[in-house]
């Protein structure tokens, strides 16, 4: 062997252990278990999918090594060696080839047939007793509508477990897309469009969700969250955000009220009884929440004084103003909004 | 003609000033595949710069490199770079250089034509790039996705750098796909039957099918955007009942021709580099072909699953379903033909071969990972994730990539006289491998844990930190990989070994004239009697048949007879007016009207070149 071959060789040797070190990895911990992970499905929707996911990745995977290890056979069987005869010409060899034409095109038969099954199930339309929950995608936030309990809320979707939801979903400005992953597929939401996902929550739980479609400056920075609560705990919710706002005792919110009435936050911000805004979020139980702005902060009274001085840092792109808000005022300001319980 | 010995033999251009002049002003088809080759090469270094900024950014969460109006430039340019003005234009390079000496020819039908599209394709290049000195650069995704394209969600020129570049573009290609259609049919030596056609010749024949076929369709959509932008047409407005939705349709029926627009010339090379490394025909060569041809015609009925979650209804969705599905039949078939290529064979392990057999491989798992998100409930998972990303660059990296290198480690002692260094091309080959799976196969991962794409940031807490930071490193050993062949290009180049007319024992006819070829390739047009033709002269049919044996040596009257094309500066005046008249709807609409007429004037001029007396011409 040349001095060449050795160095390739290394190199290959190399190769080979990243590769076990990377399968090695991706098998051991929990690899799968992210809080937005797709293969740990928790709808009737995601399971579905996963059952179909799983049928082809084993599928293709039996194709794949065969493919590849007849690739590395054929490569170290029929190496150059010194004194080999010329091989000999052949140029096909047509019942081999028709085949495993055949034999792709039935190996696509076990995938198909189930894919259209699904395709048809996931799209049937739902119960008339399903809960009803619009879903508005806007740069770069969350609305959630609950129409028939006349909620509305943004970034912070709560959810009963084990009843059927149906969402309705529309964008007035560019096209976004709803995801959930642990919760199901997502779907596209269109402007002028209303497109729809129907799924049933199985377990209780805190699931993130994200914007799936690029939408400008701040797409990375359009998150949500779902909560799925066992139907009492979702009861109470929903009692407590039907109740009007609580009026603010604290001085400093009462100051903050003073603060939001009387700036442009009206404009676009509804807190029942007090402003009656459509642009941004509903504030009536900002208080109630634990994340804002795109879902990308926690609700703590030191975020949210940050945000109001300056939205356009927190969230490049941000369509909420800077209103030029002093640290006093925003402070105030805070005070008052996480009182709205 | 006595004016064109300026191309012949003998001649030596030695002034600096005469070699820029004689590059500007070439129609030679190996002069404009070295251009195209030299340009895409420098824009692929373009594009995997861009990559490597976001793989920085993308490294740890919340990471602050770049801000999110920068990173949306970066993977918008980095897209439309390496589609439109790496890969496709690597591939121009072959069909350039490669095709006329494949059918053993002395030029493409229209050289003029040829070098205008060369032109053209600079310029739609420069004017993309030079959004980013304006600071402009385009920031709406290689997909341009309506109605976020619109003048009220993007208001600055952003995407008019982008839609206008693309027209440009658009016109070269458009251009060379109807020249390299008629090379193929009409300047084929004598007895060289479509079926006798080398195979990358086969699926250059189908790419440009699909280039002039698929380009319309994304002009149609730029135009209504251009005038939904500039004349306040509403064509997808939805607020005015217009449909955002047309774009994906207009955009899809161009984009997924579009793929393999890209990676049907790498499957042509990967059919040649084989067959010559294992000494053995391509296996089921007619089946290969019609499975191109197949590809070709299928990869018209399934644009719209790029589009399963925008819902278009089950019935939809299961047709272009069983579409793509469909698609997999022909790939899959390709496959396994050139793994029967190398049984039996007595493979010699070249570069050029590690490069082919890492297209096979790859490839394949791009393959098998698109028939998952071929079943739309599952694709409602995978789209717009990171699992998506892994897919395609399996299929372009992977695929395409490693294929155009195969090619170029292949045909390189041809273009250039020498041969390439083995040594440095192993290290070339086998850090790419590395690196690039390390890029890209965690990214499956990162998708089915939920990573969507085009994010510039994302928090600590999703379980994505640590794979990220695996494909950020694996992204710059890519680029050390990278880095060896240019090190290999810059040393060959000066002390590389001389190749000689068949450093390979080829197949083809281009392994049967000098390398460099001379200016007219073949001082005497073969006769071909089948397919690997300089095959046969040299061993014969492997079944007892005799070698053909090489033709009669070339005489001074061969010499005599060849008539080649002289020079012209018209396409590269024309290509810069049609520069002059884009960049006007920037500025001012008089540069648009004086850059309009002036390119008619070239055109004109272009035109009546030659339909004036003989004693008008040279130069």
């Amino acid at each position: 062997m040349t001095p060449r071959l050795i160095t390739a060789s290394r190199v290959r040797t190399l190769l080979l252990l990243a590769g076990v070190l990377l399968l090695a990895t991706s098998c051991g911990w929990s690899l799968w278990d992210s809080p937005m992970t797709t293969v740990r499905p928790r709808s009737d929707f995601g399971r579905v999918i996963d059952d179909l996911f799983m049928l082809i990745s084993w599928t293709t995977l039996v194709i794949f090594i065969a493919v590849e290890v007849a690739l590395v056979y054929c490569c170290w069987r029929f190496r150059e060696r010194p004194g080999a005869p010329m091989p000999k010409q052949v140029h096909g060899h047509t019942v081999l080839e028709v085949g495993w034409t055949v034999a792709f095109a039935v190996v696509l038969l076990i995938i198909v047939i189930p894919t259209i099954r699904v395709i048809f199930k996931t799209q049937e339309a739902p119960a008339a007793t399903a809960l009803r929950v619009d879903v508005a995608g806007k740069q770069w936030w969350w609305e959630f509508k609950y129409p028939s309990l006349g909620i509305a809320t943004a970034n912070e979707l709560h959810l009963p477990v084990g009843e059927t939801v149906a969402f309705n979903l529309h964008a007035p400005d560019v096209i976004h897309s709803f995801w959930i992953p642990q919760l199901g597929g997502k779907r596209d939401v269109v402007p002028h469009r209303v497109n729809r996902i129907v799924l049933t929550p199985d377990a209780p739980g805190e699931y993130p969700g994200q914007c799936a479609e690029f939408c400008g400056t701040s797409h990375a920075n359009m998150r949500f969250r779902v909560i799925v609560q066992e139907k009492s705990a979702w009861e109470t919710w929903v009692k407590a955000q039907q109740a009007p706002p609580v009026e603010p005792t604290d001085p400093l919110a009462q100051q903050g009220k003073q603060v939001f009435s009387s700036s442009a936050c009206v404009g676009c911000h509804t807190i029942k009884g007090v402003s009656a805004g459509q642009i941004g979020p509903d504030l009536t139980h900002f208080g109630s929440r634990k994340i804002f702005a795109g879902g990308i902060m926690a609700v703590t009274a030191e975020n949210v004084a940050k945000w109001v001085e300056k939205p356009e840092h927190m969230k490049p792109g941000s369509r909420m103003p800077d209103l030029g808000m002093s640290g006093e005022q925003g402070k105030a300001l805070a005070a008052y909004l996480l009182s709205l319980k | 003609m006595a004016t064109h010995a300026a191309f012949m033999p003998g001649e030596q251009v030695t002034t600096t000033q005469r070699v820029l002049w004689s590059w500007i002003t070439t129609v030679d088809h190996k002069r404009i595949g070295i251009l195209y080759g030299t340009s895409a090469f420098i824009f692929f270094l373009v594009g995997g710069i861009e990559a490597l900024i976001m793989r920085l950014q993308l490294a740890r969460p919340d990471n602050t490199l770049v801000g999110p109006e920068r990173f949306n430039e970066l993977f918008t340019m980095h897209g439309t770079t390496m589609i439109f003005l790496a890969v496709m234009p690597l591939s121009a390079a072959f069909f350039n250089f490669m095709l006329p000496l494949l059918i053993g020819a002395r030029d493409v039908a229209f050289p003029r034509l040829n070098a205008l599209s060369y032109w053209v394709f600079l310029s739609g290049a420069l004017f993309l790039n030079f959004s980013w000195v304006v600071g402009m650069a385009p920031d709406g995704g290689w997909f341009g996705y309506a109605n976020l394209t619109s003048a009220q969600f993007s208001p600055t020129h952003t995407i008019d750098f982008w839609l206008l570049g693309l027209q440009i573009l658009g016109i070269s290609s458009m251009l060379a796909g109807f020249n390299f259609i008629v090379t193929i049919i009409n300047m084929r030596a004598p007895g060289m039957t479509l079926m006798r056609m080398p195979l990358f010749v086969w699926m250059s024949f189908v790419t440009q099918f699909l280039l002039v076929l698929a380009f319309p369709a994304i002009t149609v959509g730029l135009i209504l955007l251009m005038f939904d932008r500039f004349f306040g047409t509403l064509f997808y407005s939805p607020a005015a009942g217009g449909d955002p939705l047309l774009w994906q349709h207009l955009f899809w029926i161009f984009g997924h021709p579009e793929v393999y627009i890209l990676i049907l010339p790498a499957m042509g090379i990967v059919s040649e580099v084989l067959p010559t490394f294992a000494r053995k025909p391509l296996f089921g060569a007619p089946v290969v072909i019609y499975s191109g041809i197949m590809i070709g015609f299928l990869g018209f009925g399934v644009w719209s699953h790029h589009m399963f979650s925008v819902g278009m209804g089950p019935v939809a969705d299961a047709a272009f379903s069983i579409s793509t599905m469909l698609i997999a039949v022909p790939t899959g078939v390709k496959i396994l033909n050139w793994i029967s290529t190398l049984w039996g064979g007595r493979i010699r392990f070249t570069t050029a071969l590690y490069m082919a057999l890492g297209f096979i491989a790859m490839f394949t798992m791009g393959g098998l990972s698109g028939v998952m998100h071929a079943s739309p409930p599952v694709d409602l998972q995978q789209t717009d994730t990171y699992f998506v990303v892994a897919h395609f660059h399996y299929v372009l990296f992977g695929g395409s990539i490693f294929g155009l290198f195969a090619g170029i480690y292949y045909w390189w002692p041809k273009i250039t006289g020498r041969l390439l260094d083995e040594r440095l091309g192993q290290w070339h080959f086998w850090l790419m491998m590395l690196g690039f799976n390390m890029t890209f196969f965690p990214q499956h991962f990162l998708g089915l844990i939920g990573m969507p794409r085009r994010i510039y940031t994302y928090a600590p807490d999703l379980g994505w930190n640590f794979w990220n930071m695996v494909s950020t490193i694996g992204s710059f050993i890519i680029a050390v990989s990278i880095l060896f062949f240019i090190v290999n290009v810059a040393k060959t180049m000066r002390s590389g070994a001389v190749a000689g007319d068949d450093p390979w024992d080829g197949r083809t006819l281009e392994w049967s004239i000098p390398s460099p070829p001379p200016v007219y390739n073949f001082t005497r047009i073969p006769t071909v009697h089948g397919r690997d033709d300089f095959w046969l002269q040299k061993h014969g049919d492997g079944h007892g048949g005799k070698p053909a044996g090489r033709p009669a040596p070339v005489t001074k009257a061969d010499l005599a007879s060849i008539h080649m094309p002289p020079p012209s500066y018209w396409p590269i005046l024309l290509g810069a007016s049609l520069l002059f008249m884009f960049a006007g709807a920037l500025i001012s609409i008089y540069q648009v009207i004086l850059g309009g007429l002036l390119t008619l004037f070239c055109m004109y001029r272009f035109a009546l070149e030659y339909h004036r007396p003989a004693a008008g011409h040279g130069h």
